[in-house]
């Protein structure tokens, strides 16, 4: 089995080879590790994205807005993640965002787990039928289980999930009720001796 | 009292960087701390009567055991080479998470020996080889089988049975990655089990002189004199491979440093230093000369160093004489007299002697040595071109005024190699490759990135400005480190003419505790490990200050 560490710097390697830059290479890199830690397949991908990029000529986005179509090709899914994640914070206002056409959107997936986490907030994905839920980079929650190439995706949509409960008020204060039933009532003597403090609060 | 932390600008220059030496925060030393009272064991000792087999040396804590798996193979003389190109060595390891089964062993004597190009699973943890420094091997044995110890001074002159020439681990050829294990209490130090392995390596060799011995006289054999073998450390042969490393780990660097920064000010910051404390230094100090005295090198660099490091630690012990250390903030005033009137080689060793009484300083202090380096990747683009401006201005003012007009400035680029998948530096105008050069021309880059948005709006958010100045991302990434971690940079253009190399593997090999540098060109040098340190079944009890007994 290759090592996470072996998985990053050859992506890392590879991506530079093909002619990114160093620094996006180092974000595919680690990228990488991301997907395959998740066990989505990554190395897959990546192997065939960067064996088909030069001939698809993927259009680059560049600023990204609410609605985003590519003018002829598909988008290429590195640029767009790496503009993504540095564009993060300027468009998490945005409720909705959505892109259409993107090449190897699996490749694109790592940008927005981590981009969940830059931004402190949940994000709901949706590509085709396919759903992930991204956890602030500490989990992915998918029905998408196949490992398969994915060439291609006609749209992904993104919701930024604001920071609320999944619970009712009301939930919550009957399970903080059976909790309380840990606690000692306490006696006159109790409240005297058992917290270590000073009687006097004003001295 | 407030002391400053120094200045990054200046302690982050190789010069300085690479005077460094060993101290109580060394990760040989915080190693053997945290594993004194681990259990000791040779489990397995399994070899012919010429020292070639298999042997198993673990050290257990209630139900978490480490194992070192040793293979010593025979080899002909002209087939050991101490260069990573090397595919043969006298013995080879692997140290394994738990305690190895039978299958496990076989699985480890088809992959270890061939190093890397065999295969490790996620159950081992760092893998080595080494070599024999044959004249003083086959001296040993031929000592102790006509039943006499060996010639001390010859010894001295070497200061290892074997030498390593290379030590890896995180992931490495299958080897278990960081996230694995990182959680791991007794392993929090960096390099710690890279530490282990190298230790236990040391008692491999002296169990095996002793064994070929008796083999080959059982009736007049004597076992190698246990303070003999103290003094007996392991070698390790240290090319370019490791110079990158303090680059691509900004934050474990800054980490290094900073603990070291941090123990100074702290101790220059003790009003009152007690009778004992100062006399242990004093101690340490004056017989500390006996290692600097037998450091050994045939390098005209270092030897123009060792000769002014005497002169200035006969200086200092002159000063000492009539210091008066009861006076307030006394190690301050040594400092500041040292910082007056020393080189930086001595000034740097003195500053590693400092940190000897202190362990209430220094502990904690180990505890922040390592880096959770991811936390610190992603790029914050809503920062903007002004914030980026000040950082650069900030804290690269000095590469900043290098002129990569100059063909000097440029004159090296760092490549990995095809053949062995290793960092290597080349003359950009002589040799071929350039075009491929690794992203570590981190002083060129800053000052193209600072050129890059001068014309640039201040409020500029930085997630914009990245999108036409990716080819610069590597940078703007580190700028933004470097803003929280004031050690993280090497202050020092690693591409101009006047580097040498020999600096940033200094840096790396005085934190691992390495002592008796002994550059052989200006790329690659040999040094010695863990010599004076106990032997394992005196862990339990040992001298803490062993490095200068």
């Amino acid at each position: 089995m290759k090592t996470l560490s072996e998985i990053d710097t050859t992506s890392k390697r590879a991506t530079r080879a093909a002619g990114f830059s160093w620094g996006i290479a180092e974000e595919v890199g680690k990228n990488m590790r991301l997907l395959e830690l998740f066990g989505l397949s990554g190395i897959k991908n990546l192997n065939k994205y960067l064996k088909d990029y030069k001939q698809k000529q993927l259009e680059k986005i560049t600023l990204i807005h609410e609605i985003n179509e590519s003018k002829k090709n598909p988008f290429c899914p590195i640029i767009l993640g790496t503009n993504f994640i540095d564009q993060v914070n300027l468009m998490d206002k945005k409720r909705n965002i959505r892109i259409y056409n993107v090449a190897f959107p699996v490749l694109f997936l790592p940008f927005v787990s981590r981009a969940s986490e830059v931004v402190g907030k949940r994000i709901f994905f949706k590509l085709d039928d396919k759903e992930f839920l991204f956890n602030l980079n500490q989990s992915i929650y998918s029905n998408y289980l196949k490992n398969e190439i994915l060439e291609n995706c006609e749209s992904i949509s993104i919701d930024f999930i604001e920071n609320n409960n999944s619970f009712t008020e009301v939930e919550w204060k009957e399970i903080y009720k059976l909790s309380e039933n840990t606690f000692v009532e306490e006696n006159e003597s109790l409240k005297i001796g058992a917290a270590g403090a000073g009687l006097t609060d004003n001295d | 009292m407030q002391a400053q932390l120094r200045d990054p600008k200046t302690i982050m220059k190789l010069t300085r960087l690479g005077s460094f030496h060993q101290s109580k925060l060394s990760f040989l030393r915080s190693f053997l701390k945290e594993f004194k009272d681990w259990e000791y064991n040779r489990d397995l000792f399994d070899l012919d009567e010429s020292g070639y087999g298999r042997a198993v040396y673990s050290f257990t804590k209630k139900n978490k055991t480490y194992s070192l798996v040793c293979f010593a193979n025979k080899i002909n003389d002209d087939e050991r080479s101490d260069r990573v190109i090397a595919t043969k060595w006298d013995a080879a390891f692997v140290l394994h998470d738990g305690i190895p089964s039978k299958k496990d062993i076989e699985r480890l004597e088809q992959n270890v020996p061939r190093q890397e190009v065999g295969r490790l699973s996620y159950k081992e943890l760092t893998l080595s080889r080494a070599n024999k420094s044959v004249r003083v091997f086959n001296h040993v044995i031929e000592s102790l089988s006509k039943g006499n110890q060996p010639d001390k001074e010859f010894l001295s002159k070497v200061g290892y049975l074997y030498r390593t020439t290379a030590v890896y681990g995180s992931g490495k050829f299958g080897l278990a990655d960081r996230f694995r294990i990182k959680n791991r209490e007794e392993i929090c130090g960096p390099f710690r089990l890279e530490m282990m392995l190298v230790y236990l390596v040391r008692q491999f060799t002296f169990d095996q002189v002793n064994h070929i011995a008796k083999n080959k006289n059982p009736k007049k054999f004597v076992p190698l004199d246990k303070e003999i073998s103290r003094n007996l450390g392991i070698g390790n042969s240290t090319g370019l491979g490791m110079a990158p490393f303090i680059v691509n780990h900004p934050t474990l660097l800054n980490n290094w440093i900073l603990a070291r920064e941090n123990a100074l000010k702290k101790v220059r910051e003790i009003k009152i230093i007690k009778n004992e404390d100062f006399k242990l230094f004093v101690n340490c100090l004056k017989k500390s000369i006996k290692n600097v005295t037998s450091w050994n090198t045939e390098s005209e660099f270092q030897k123009k160093k060792i000769k002014q490091l005497i002169i200035d630690l006969n200086k200092l012990l002159v000063f000492i004489k009539d210091f008066n250390f009861k006076t307030n903030y006394a190690f301050n005033i040594l400092y500041l007299w040292a910082e007056e009137n020393l080189d930086f080689e001595c000034l740097e060793y003195v500053v590693s002697m400092m940190f000897e009484p202190y362990n209430f300083i220094i502990d904690p202090l180990i505890k922040q040595m390592s880096s959770d380096e991811e936390k610190f990747f992603n790029i914050p683009g809503e920062r903007t071109v002004q914030d980026l401006r000040n950082i650069l201005e900030e804290k690269y003012s000095d590469v900043l005024k290098i002129d990569f007009d100059k063909k000097e400035s440029n004159e090296n680029f760092w490549f990995i190699s095809k053949n062995k998948e290793e960092p290597r530096l080349a003359n950009r105008y002589d040799e071929q490759g350039s075009e491929l050069e690794q992203p570590l021309a981190i002083a060129r880059d800053i000052k193209k990135l600072y050129g890059r948005i001068s014309n640039q709006k201040n409020s500029l958010k930085i997630g914009k400005f990245l999108i036409e100045n990716n080819d610069l991302r590597h940078v703007v990434r580190r700028a933004f480190i470097s803003e929280k971690f004031p050690y993280s940079e090497i202050q020092d253009n690693i591409i101009g003419s006047n580097l040498i190399p020999i600096d940033m593997l200094r840096l790396k090999l005085s934190f691992f505790g390495a002592i008796k540098f002994d550059p052989r060109s200006d790329k690659w040098l040999r040094i010695c490990m863990f010599q004076g340190a106990p032997l394992p079944n005196e862990l339990k009890n040992f001298n803490e200050h062993w490095v200068y007994n």
